[in-house]
């Protein structure tokens, strides 16, 4: 038994801020002062607050510390370790409350409103140890599921749980379940969707760095519920710490009989495999995934056939999120009554949202549904730094649309976010200030969407360049107001004609950004003018009265003449 | 899809590397599901890119058209058919960089470098990649070179890192 555990926070956050070499100055001072056998060093996941990393918290008093350096070790360890004092100075300081310390993590705004399912395990156990996962009541849910439920029963606890999937559609888990396990079939699979895509999000990076066996446990789960018994996570190849510690939690759990020929002496077989992603957004659309993990070029097919029939190498498959998946053992240990117990009507749960952009507590939040925006951005987020003004958040990523101030007090699910003009999408929130462009922003979007059309389909491989070179058009200066009419109608053809999801919503980002910030367009077009001074080129034709003074002078009278 | 860059370099490979490919490829054949991206991937991790003449060997090794191997090497933003610089100049253009000026970083690094977004320098001493969100947003705006990670940079930090790395040689 130790005394005391040091959690350093290992996500990639803290991990780009050096987390690493603080946890191997804790390991090793402590080691030669002769602690060690009192004082244990903990890597964990994520602990959420990126902003103020690299992040450490000391049990049992739950001290946080926060924006360490390696030179601040030895104090932390003479200081609070060996005295028993806290590192006043080192502690969080919380702005909104007046700049004072905080003492521990849960005393802070940031999270006080938060509530974990699918974060529950991340900065609190150390995701290479499968016995930490264990001990959190880890794989309970699995041998419920095989000792006590038939298959039947447990997809009947998620369709009552009302869980709908986080990868930003919302499509009910419990449903898609029952359309792949009532194909008849001798091979089907269970995927799951870690190819996080949308630039700005990294929800489902923090549950795969932080609690990866939560994922492996939900996935046998869900192969013992349609009749499958091979998994595949399809992992971005950007995420090294995540597709290690995936690594790790497979090999363990082969080695504790929770994966493999006879999984907990039942006779239930299932295996994992994973299976890299290259950089293609369009391999989150659903049958774009499939066909890269068969190794081809990642382009969509046209449904139906939906995957629960056809999917993977022909065969039923279904496909979820990693934040579906994560969510999936905690509703068959505590309930599905537990479960839609929090959320709105028709969006039960929580849902985790990557907080960045223009926004003072930037990390990884996760909130009952129903949660205003105001509430994140304000309570939660701290609000915008620099004493600057709230202009709109961005949520969906490159489908999505961006929120403007006045519906700040929408409660958040998949139906109010979708009637606004935006959507839920996977959890990227990025918060801009009144230094942001709008036009430049559904410019930034659509750039990433013509670079990442895989070109199988006219409307979105052409219509969206066309769309762009609009976009362009404006920010230069040169558009006229029906360029504007014309392309708010190109839009509506891209989404009703296009193949996929990726080209059904690209166009999201510039309607949305037009429905609420159509001024700001046709400050662009009439007025030459760049409202938030972003768009270069129209910096240029900026000529104050000053300006001319100077050049009638010059010219007429020779005055001031260089 | 992005503009498809074919290498100048002359191909370098040596026997060693050609054997060790060779190998990758029997396990990737002998597989249940052959697959021409995990061969690509395997093949990127030992030569650092892939040229024609690796893409040739995987087609005729696999079986497959050299135009699929080069579909499917050209589909994917992580394939690379030019070689990677000594250091590798990586800026984040996530949306959370983005909205936090990291445009502006590419531009000043740009410029720096007298490099274009995607190129390497004829010296192969460097070359700069726009990455899409290296995923520490909260560092925001960030800049790699190889495995260092710069955050929460203005454009003014932009020249000392470029300098750091000039003096480096």
């Amino acid at each position: 038994m130790y005394r005391t555990h040091i959690l350093v926070c290992g996500g990639t956050g803290c991990h780009s801020n050096n987390s690493g070499k603080i946890r191997e100055a804790f390991e090793q001072q402590i080691k030669e002062r002769g602690l060690d056998k009192d004082v244990c060093v903990v890597g964990t996941g994520c602990f959420g607050l990126c902003a103020v990393g690299p992040i450490i918290i000391i049990y049992p008093e739950g001290a946080f510390y926060s924006g360490l350096t390696v030179d601040d070790v030895p104090t932390v360890i003479e200081e609070h370790i060996v005295k028993g004092r806290l590192v006043e100075k080192l502690l969080y300081h919380e702005k909104a409350l007046g700049n004072v310390a905080v003492k521990s993590l849960s005393d802070t705004n940031f999270y006080k409103k938060q509530t974990r399912v699918a974060l529950r395990n991340c900065g609190v156990i150390n995701p290479e140890k499968i016995d930490e996962y264990i001990a959190r009541d880890g794989y309970q849910a699995l041998i419920k599921c095989l000792t006590e439920l038939t298959p039947q029963e447990i997809i009947d606890i998620v369709s009552a749980s009302g869980l709908r999937g986080r990868g930003g559609a919302g499509f009910p888990t419990g449903r898609k379940w029952q359309f792949a396990k009532n194909q008849i079939n001798d091979t089907k699979y269970v995927c799951c969707n870690a190819d996080e895509g949308d630039p700005g999000a990294f929800m489902d990076r923090s549950v795969l760095e932080g609690d990866p066996h939560a994922v492996l446990e939900a996935m046998t789960i869900a192969g013992y519920a349609i009749g499958a018994h091979q998994g595949y996570i399809y992992v971005r190849a950007e995420y090294p710490i995540a597709v290690e510690r995936l690594k790790i939690a497979i090999a363990q759990s082969r080695e504790y009989g929770l994966l493999g020929d006879n999984i907990l002496g039942t006779g239930f077989k299932f295996d994992i495999e994973l299976k890299l992603g290259s950089g293609a957004f369009v391999c989150g659309e659903e049958t774009a995934l499939m066909t890269s993990i068969e190794g081809h070029r990642g382009e969509p097919r046209p449904r139906p056939p939906f995957p629960a029939v056809k999917g993977l190498f022909a065969k039923p498959t279904i496909l979820n999120n990693v934040e579906t998946y994560a969510n999936i053992c905690q509703i068959i240990l505590r309930g599905a009554d537990w479960f839609a117990s929090m959320g709105t009507e028709k969006s039960k749960g929580t849902k985790v949202f990557a907080l960045g952009g223009k926004i003072t507590n930037t990390g990884l939040v996760e909130i009952p549904m129903g949660t205003t925006l105001r509430e994140i951005i304000e309570d939660i987020g701290g609000g915008i730094p620099n004493g600057k003004k709230f202009k709109a958040a961005q949520t969906g990523g490159p489908s999505g649309g961006c929120i403007p101030a006045e519906h700040l007090d929408i409660p958040i699910d998949y139906d109010n976010l979708i009637s606004i003009g935006s959507m839920m999408g996977s959890g990227g929130m990025i918060v801009m200030d009144e230094d942001n462009c709008m036009v430049d922003i559904a410019k930034f979007f659509l750039e990433f969407t013509v670079d990442e059309s895989c070109g199988k389909c006219t409307p979105c491989r052409i219509g969206n360049r066309r769309l762009l070179e609009y976009l362009d058009k404006i920010t230069m200066g040169k558009a006229t107001l029906e360029d504007l009419d014309d392309m708010e109608q190109l839009c509506y053809y891209i989404k009703e004609n296009s193949l996929c999801g990726l080209g059904q919503t690209a166009p999201n980002p510039v309607l949305s950004t037009l429905r609420y910030f159509r001024d700001e367009y046709e400050a662009h077009i009439k007025e030459h003018r760049c409202p938030a001074h972003v768009c270069k080129s129209l910096i240029q034709y900026k000529i104050t009265d000053a300006c001319n003074r100077q050049r009638v002078n010059e010219v007429n009278y020779g005055i001031g003449k260089r | 899809m992005a503009e498809i860059k074919l290498t100048t370099v002359t191909f370098k490979g040596t026997a060693q590397q050609e054997a060790e490919l060779r190998k990758v490829l029997a396990e990737i054949k002998a597989s249940e599901h052959p697959s021409v991206m995990t061969a690509l991937q395997r093949a990127q991790g030992i030569y650092g890119y892939l040229p024609i003449e690796v893409q040739t060997i995987i087609a005729d090794e696999m079986g497959v058209s050299l135009e699929e191997v080069f579909g499917v090497a050209t589909f994917y933003s992580q394939f690379t058919l030019n070689p990677k610089g000594q250091y590798a100049f990586g800026v984040c253009l996530g949306t959370a960089c983005y909205v936090k000026g990291s445009g502006d970083i590419v531009a000043k690094l740009q410029e720096c470098l007298d490099l274009k977004d995607g190129e390497t320098s004829a010296d192969g001493k460097y070359s700069i990649a726009s990455t899409r969100c290296v995923g520490c947003c909260g560092l925001a705006p960030v800049m790699t070179v190889n495995d260092e990670v710069y955050g929460r940079l203005t454009v003014k930090d932009v020249p000392g890192i470029v300098a750091k790395y000039r003096a480096m040689q």
